[in-house]
């Protein structure tokens, strides 16, 4: 089931990543395809973050490959990171927005160290990155510390998006947030995928998301993906840990299998 | 990868958009749209052709909008034709936003605006005092509950912060002290030479060590050292909740976390100085005796002298009072971070800053104080 690297956004292979004696991720290879939203869904301390982390750079792998947009990532030279790194915007699980700039500076920060454009121009298209995750413009001159935990969310997505990335992660994007605030929040970045033509990967525990906008989920394990498929095909997999994550109390509720 | 273009097209008032309008060609397109193409006023219709642009994200799709609402501006009326069918959306999304007019900030007169920063700088003063003041009050209320009710001092924490700011600060207090009595005693010897007169420099440095410098050197090292964590410290509490979390507990946080780092740094900062002060003795005997020939037995018969247990007292007197500003200034800076880490730093250094200036102006009062008692 080996695809065209073209039509992959993000390609792991037999990736091993550790720390001290213990082995969080085991041989683990997989595949994101261009355009789609992929959820990651694995047991509290899995190894979820650790493998976003290690894609992005932040923890060197052990061993294994790891391909963005087709090309072979070497997490050694920085001035190549750099250039991949344009390729892609992560939303992190706090925010991490700059708390001594106001959203709208955070919102500017990639795009001032990237692009050469006027300030006038940096203030619309910040103003517009805000209005397009749902933010009004008098938000972009609270500080990072005046938000809302939704409203923190947004404006980690909006700088996530200030540069145009191909591809999106997000690290457990509606955590945190209430039933209606998620909600919106998922609506919000699947019309987002839809209108910027976005990748998204996307850690996450809620079962709500991975109904309504992911393409694929791919279930972590033992330190490897041992199901990748559509919602429905998770929800029947036969794998144990994938069955009790799907059919446990609170699950059973929601999933799709249940309807 | 080609130009970006926005051209003339072949029929009158028509535009053609080509190219790449990515984000990556920011500057070329930044241009273009700045020079908007001069429409011949007659024509009312504008039409955008934007069927050769080859890919767009956020950035082009909100120049190719600004470039419609300047012409709009100009009682035209742009349309855009040959959308391709993946823009659709993004466009459809940037012709939404900026749409209200960002608020003009009123513009300032230099004067007025220079008197209120001063007038407000003064009103901050007060407020600042304030601040200090009521964590003095605070201090005292929790130590009065705590003597009422010694069980319910925290004689762990207190012990902890004592060895921290006590006994860890020890070598580097008593190698500065030790430094410093040196230095003294050097240029001592050496101007006093000049004049016959450098086995005075064993009083001046007895009496200079243990009343002032010893103290006083001490005092601003843990201002520097400890307060400054002090404020750290409780400055990412606050920042974090971990402040507000003990309040909904029912405990008090002057209680838990301010009291015991204060009476740590009260009984801290006069060992401290005494030892501070044996180490500059010490420096400033051993300079006296390798550079200025002066043997021990002489230095410590000179010293004994010279010094009486006076000059000890008004030197040891102060130290927890010094100790009791820093611990107040440094934990009631810390308690005013707000959520940035900005704030955090700007806090520390003012706890700092603060707590030199009060333990200075502190010494200068015990100066007149002891003169006036004949100290």
């Amino acid at each position: 089931m080996q695809e065209p690297s073209q039509t992959l956004a993000i390609s792991v292979r037999d990736l091993s990543v550790g720390f001290g004696k213990k082995k969080v991720l085991d041989g683990l290879s997989l595949d994101v395809r261009r355009g789609e939203i992929l959820g990651l869904v694995g047991a509290s301390g899995g190894g979820k973050s650790v493998l976003l982390r290690t894609i992005i750079g932040l923890i060197p792998p052990r061993e294994g490959r790891i391909a963005i947009m087709g090309a072979e990532t070497d997490y050694g030279d920085s001035l190549a990171m750099q250039d991949i790194g344009r390729h892609w915007g992560i939303l992190f699980q706090q925010g991490a927005l700059f708390s001594s700039l106001t959203v709208q500076q955070n919102v500017q920060f990639p795009m001032r160290e990237n692009l050469e454009i006027s300030q006038t121009l940096l203030d619309e298209l910040a103003t517009a990155k805000l209005e397009m995750v749902g933010l009004s413009p008098d938000d972009g001159n609270k500080f990072p510390s005046e938000l809302s935990g939704g409203m923190t969310k947004r404006a980690a997505l909006a700088r996530a998006l200030a540069l145009d990335p191909e591809i999106v992660f997000l690290d457990e994007p509606t955590s945190g947030l209430d039933p209606i605030s998620a909600s919106d929040f998922d609506a919000l970045i699947s019309t987002l995928q839809q209108t910027l033509g976005l990748t998204v990967f996307m850690v996450t525990h809620d079962l709500d998301s991975l109904n309504t906008v992911c393409d694929r989920v791919a279930a972590l394990s033992d330190g490897k993906i041992v199901e990748v498929g559509p919602i429905e095909q998770l929800v029947s997999s036969q794998h144990p840990w994938v069955r009790s994550y799907f059919h446990n109390a609170r699950a059973r509720t929601r999933a799709p299998a249940s309807h | 990868m080609s130009d970006p273009t926005l051209s003339r097209g072949g029929i009158p008032a028509s535009l053609v958009a080509s190219g790449p309008w990515t984000a990556a060609q920011s500057v070329s397109l930044e241009r273009l749209a700045a020079a908007l193409p001069a429409i011949d006023a007659q024509k009312k219709n504008v039409v955008i052709d934007i069927s050769g642009v080859e890919h767009l994200d956020t950035l082009g799709a909100w120049l190719l909008e600004r470039v419609i609402r300047r012409y709009q501006l100009q009682d035209l009326k742009p349309t855009l034709v040959g959308v391709p069918e993946r823009f659709r959306g993004l466009l459809e999304k940037i012709h939404d936003v900026n749409r209200r007019p960002p608020i003009a900030q009123p513009e300032r007169n230099k004067l007025t605006a220079g008197l209120e920063r001063i007038g407000r700088a003064t009103a901050a003063l007060y407020t600042d005092f304030g601040y200090f003041l009521a964590m003095l009050g605070a201090i005292g209320a929790s130590l009065g509950g705590s003597v009422l009710r010694p069980r319910s001092l925290r004689a762990t924490s207190t012990v902890y912060h004592l060895y921290r700011v006590g006994w860890q600060a020890v070598p580097i207090v008593v190698l500065i002290t030790f430094l410093i009595g040196g230095i003294i005693a050097q240029q001592g010897i050496f101007h006093f030479r000049k004049f016959g007169a450098d086995a005075y420099v064993v009083d001046m440095v007895g009496i200079l060590v243990l009343r002032e410098i010893g103290v006083l050197i001490v005092s601003i090292m843990v201002a520097g050292r400890s307060g400054s964590a002090y404020t750290a410290e409780l400055g990412s509490m606050k920042m974090r909740e971990e402040i507000d979390a003990l309040r909904t507990m029912g405990r008090d946080p002057v209680s838990i976390l301010v009291l015991p780092r204060v009476i740590a740094l009260i009984c801290a900062l006069p060992i401290l100085t005494f030892l501070g002060s044996m180490a500059a003795l010490y420096g400033g005997g051993l300079v006296a005796w390798i550079y200025g020939g002066m043997s021990p037995d002489i230095f410590i018969a000179r010293l004994r002298e010279a010094v009486s247990v006076t000059h000890f007292e008004v030197g040891i007197i102060k130290a927890p009072f010094m100790a009791l500003v820093i611990g107040a200034v440094a934990c009631s800076e810390g308690f005013r971070v707000k959520g940035s880490a900005e704030s955090l730093g700007l806090q520390t250094t003012t706890s700092v800053v603060k707590s030199i200036f009060l333990v200075i102006v502190l010494d200068g009062l015990f100066a007149v104080f002891f003169a006036s008692i004949g100290m």
